[in-house]
């Protein structure tokens, strides 16, 4: 074998067609088996769940501008609430990353052509967008006001349509098992020659723990789904104390499985930002293993620790101790992650563009959100935060603050990858000091919110808490305006944007290493995989003088 | 000191004994919080401007990594939190550990209301009565979904369930009226459902205890059965719309019903309305009201119609610690949950 400096990855051709061109009918899109074409399409559906969601954040922060009604009654805010978590929990947040950055760059990475199971990718697909039908049709038939938590028995009695919307999340929760059987499948049995396990690139391991939580975990929920549509259809009772039946097991089946979506929706996240810091640091990571053990770490640990979310709810002291130490532990894994973050910047070559903007709000804001998270997890603490506003800051914090920033990362950093434009940098960082900003403005003041004890899901609220609430509401319009201008620049950037240059970041990472639109089968060559993914110690001519 | 951080957080009163050492374990992890991610990031910064890029693809170094640094910050972190949890886990259980000599009061919760049963018979709806410096233990349930009591100023919240008792103590160290508030999503008042703990006294409590055996007049005895019966959780007395027409005003006015016929509000009409509530429904309201049919006796019911009477002057300020409500109806066609227990 020769040295990796002398033998060059070779597959930067550019190609006549990308997957994109290569069929123009509608068809050849709505029933594509491309991997690439199915995360687009992902995309496009995650991303009008965000609009909508965030539509519905916005109404219910316009309603909290004045104690009392302002624009809205209270059963209209209960039921925005509580469509509010479930288009942002099932139809974006757990899907976004995972489905539509996932889909595309997986295979990519790991040198394959296609996932395992195309066709299944595209069932996976259609059944996402049944699901999230099912789900929104529910504002139709009679709304829902149970909270995105459905906690029995409010749940088995309100007289909205619970059947419904479950029956369309358990269906989203299919397709997210489908879409984690495949990546695990595709990691296991496609990885090309020369990608060993220890040569896959990081956000591909990060979709690998994130899958398999999806596959074990997403059971348990559709099965305490289904028990509540029974409960609510048919009365069987279960979680009825009245028939027998106890909601407290409700709460554990609950955040046994969405405890650890909580980590389906960071670990994709925090795969981004292994991507993102190594590439504009121009550095190889501090500790690649560090960052894979971590990623295994917190998928199995994240299991044990459902328990602290029912601190109050009428646990032993014992196992309440038990869930809080077991919680400290899973949070030591994204420290891990932290540190070795940061200190890849060291000895770098830093080019903070806007991806690495976002990769840096994702670390401030994830710190906060996760030291946060502890503290909740800190019982005699928690008797106080539980269920009000510090909690609501808390969880957006890791969800707004981390997820979304992380998907904001991704956006910018894959754009030339997956449409061949550029946008300008200039809108970009505009564009991240108002999302940033305006993050801050809605949620620092709801943790004090919840300090001076607001509860959460509260369409009233005593005038004290008003000044507070409005600043939160300033702060959410600000947010909206940061998203809007972003959605409008890279709108215009993908119809009118310069195009963009194969690795126009420079990254060593595999995805780069075939043409930015990639050809329908990934590659136009075998790609040489000799140099590893984060290899930034040794030279690389083909791109890295052809670039500049 | 603690003081000025309670005010920089906006922390409530703190009347309980729980509340200083929770608040000084809160300042603490606050503080801390801030420090670690202070700390971290001025490193970033730090790196971001020393290792800014200056050639652009320069190769860089392939750095060893150093178990010792990493391993230190692992257990460093690992300590902090550590510790945060031996402190926050002896004060959960010391919240669990209810001392003998507590004065139990019995607490139902139900859609939307708080009922307290103190020892000596006495019921009071919203407002739960207690000594200065001695424990109180809560015994709670639920009559129907889940609740949770929660005393911000008492740094005490429990989930309040249906089918099973739990407790909650806590020893008041301060005077004053602090308010209640149900923190577990109940249904559309949930914001409504609040309450009040008044924390009296030695002389005033005694004066409170004596207080039971008053006379009172037909109104006043009504009033009472109404707040017993939970019927002003669902009418105001002050003239707004709530779950159900308001009482100020209405005895002797007309009622438009939701099948177009219009009523005049006399007794016989409100006493049909509390017995069998469905026959008669005022037009934009939901017929959620359960009837009252054997759990209001005669006098009761007759003492409520005296009271309803009694408002014609009406709007009058609540004398009961009505939820503060800016109410709003709900949709018509939207059928609430028959609130399973709402006649006690």
């Amino acid at each position: 074998m020769t040295g990796a400096a002398e033998s060059p990855p070779r597959a930067l051709t550019t190609a006549e067609t990308n997957y994109a061109t290569v069929r123009q009918t509608v068809g050849s899109w709505l029933l594509t088996t491309d991997h690439k074409r199915i995360g687009v399409l992902y995309f496009v559906a995650t991303t009008c769940a965000l609009a909508l969601g965030g539509l519905f954040a916005l109404l219910l922060r316009i309603e909290h501008l004045s104690p009392g009604p302002t624009v809205m009654g209270a059963m209209t805010y209960n039921r925005l609430f509580t469509l509010h978590g479930i288009t942002m929990v099932w139809l974006f947040l757990i899907p976004s990353i995972p489905t539509a950055f996932g889909n595309f760059l997986l295979p990519i990475q790991i040198g394959a052509t296609e996932v395992a199971f195309p066709r299944l990718n595209l069932l996976s697909f259609w059944i996402y967008v049944a699901g999230a039908v099912c789900v929104l049709s529910a504002m139709w038939l009679g709304a829902i006001d149970t909270g995105w938590t459905f906690y029995a028995p409010y749940s088995t009695q309100s007289p909205s349509a619970v059947v419904p919307t479950v029956v369309g999340i358990f269906m989203v929760g299919w397709s997210t098992i489908l879409t984690g059987v495949n990546f695990i499948v595709t990691v296991h049995t496609m990885r090309a020659r020369g990608v060993t396990w220890m040569r896959v690139p990081l956000f591909t391991w990060a979709m690998y723990g994130t899958s398999i939580i999806q596959v074990l975990a997403t059971p348990v929920l559709g099965l305490s789904l289904v028990i509540v549509a029974l409960d609510h259809a048919l009365g069987w009772g279960l979680f009825d104390p009245a028939r027998g039946g106890d909601p407290v097991l409700y709460q554990h089946l609950f955040w046994f499985y969405s405890h650890p979506a909580v980590y389906i929706m960071i670990l994709p996240a925090m795969g981004v930002v292994s991507e993102v810091i190594p590439t504009f640091a121009h550095k190889n990571p501090y500790s690649y293993e560090a960052i894979v053990y971590s990623t295994l770490g917190i998928a199995f640990v994240g299991f044990l620790t459902w328990g602290h979310h029912m601190f109050v709810a009428g646990m032993s002291s014992f196992d309440a101790g038990a869930f809080g130490v077991l919680s400290m532990l899973v949070a030591i894994f994204s420290a891990i992650k932290v540190f070795t973050w940061v200190w890849t910047l060291s000895k770098g070559s830093i080019l903070t563009a806007t991806p690495l903007l976002y990769a840096f709000g994702f670390l401030f804001l994830f710190m906060f959100g996760g030291m946060t998270g502890v503290a909740v997890a800190t019982m005699s603490l928690d008797v106080h935060w539980h269920d009000t506003y510090f909690v609501v800051a808390h969880f957006h914090f890791i969800m707004v603050g981390g997820t979304l920033t992380a998907w904001f990362a991704a956006l910018h950093y894959w754009f030339p990858k997956v449409t061949g434009r550029m946008y300008s940098e200039r809108l970009g960082a505009l564009g991240f000091a108002l999302v940033f900003g305006g993050f801050l403005g809605t949620f620092v003041p709801q943790f004090l919110l919840g300090n001076a004890g607001m509860p959460r899901r509260y369409y009233d609220y005593p005038a004290r808490f008003q000044t507070l609430n409005v600043m939160s509401t300033l702060g959410s319009w600000l947010l909206a305006l940061g998203m809007l201008l972003t959605l409008a620049y890279l709108i215009h950037a993908l119809l009118f944007g310069e195009r963009a240059a194969a690795n126009p970041w420079r990254s060593r990472c595999f995805e780069w290493r075939t043409a930015s639109p990639p050809p329908e089968k990934n590659f136009v060559e075998a790609p040489d995989f000799e140099l590893g993914a984060y290899d930034y110690s040794a030279l690389w001519p083909a791109t890295d003088e052809a670039e500049s | 000191m603690l003081e000025l951080f309670r005010k920089l957080l906006h922390l409530p009163p703190a009347a309980s004994s729980f509340a200083r050492g929770v608040d000084a374990l809160h300042v603490f992890v606050i503080v801390t919080t801030f420090l670690g991610v202070g700390v971290i990031g001025a490193i970033t910064t730090y790196f971001v401007v020393r290792w800014r890029e200056r050639a652009p693809g320069a190769t860089t170094p392939r750095v060893a990594v150093s178990v010792g640094r990493e391993s230190a910050l692992v257990v460093g972190t690992l300590a902090l939190f550590f510790l945060w949890w031996v402190i926050g886990y002896r004060q959960y259980l010391e919240m669990r550990r209810r001392p003998a000599n507590a004065i139990p009061v019995y607490v139902i919760a139900k859609q939307w209301m708080w009922k307290f049963s103190y020892a000596d018979g006495r019921i009071a709806n919203d407002v739960l009565t207690v000594p200065l410096g001695r424990p109180v233990e809560l015994i709670m349930t639920s009559r129907d979904v889940i609740h949770s009591f929660f005393v911000p100023a008492m740094r005490v919240k429990q989930d309040v369930l249906p089918g099973r008792y739990v407790t909650l103590w806590f020893q008041p160290i301060k005077a004053g009226t602090y308010p209640v508030f149900c923190a577990e999503y109940c249904g559309v008042s949930h914001s409504k459902m609040l309450g009040e703990v008044q924390v009296l006294d030695d002389a005033s409590y005694r004066r409170w205890q004596q207080d039971a055996t008053q006379s009172t007049s037909l109104a006043a005895f009504g009033r009472d059965a109404a707040v017993r019966h939970a019927c002003l959780s669902c009418h105001t007395i002050d003239g707004q719309p709530h779950i159900g027409p308001t009482w100020s005003r209405l005895y002797g006015s007309p009622v438009k019903l939701a099948d177009g016929r219009e009523v005049v509000a006399d007794p016989a009409y409100l006493t049909e309305s509390m017995m069998d509530p469905a026959a008669e429904i005022v037009a934009g309201y939901p017929a959620v009201m359960p009837t009252y049919l054997g759990s209001l006796d005669t006098a009761e019911t007759a003492a409520i119609v005296e009271y309803i009477r009694s408002l014609q002057a009406g709007p009058v300020t609540a004398s009961v610690a009505l939820p503060r409500l800016a109410v709003s109806v709900s949709p018509p066609g939207v059928a609430q949950p028959p609130p399973a227990g709402a006649a006690p």
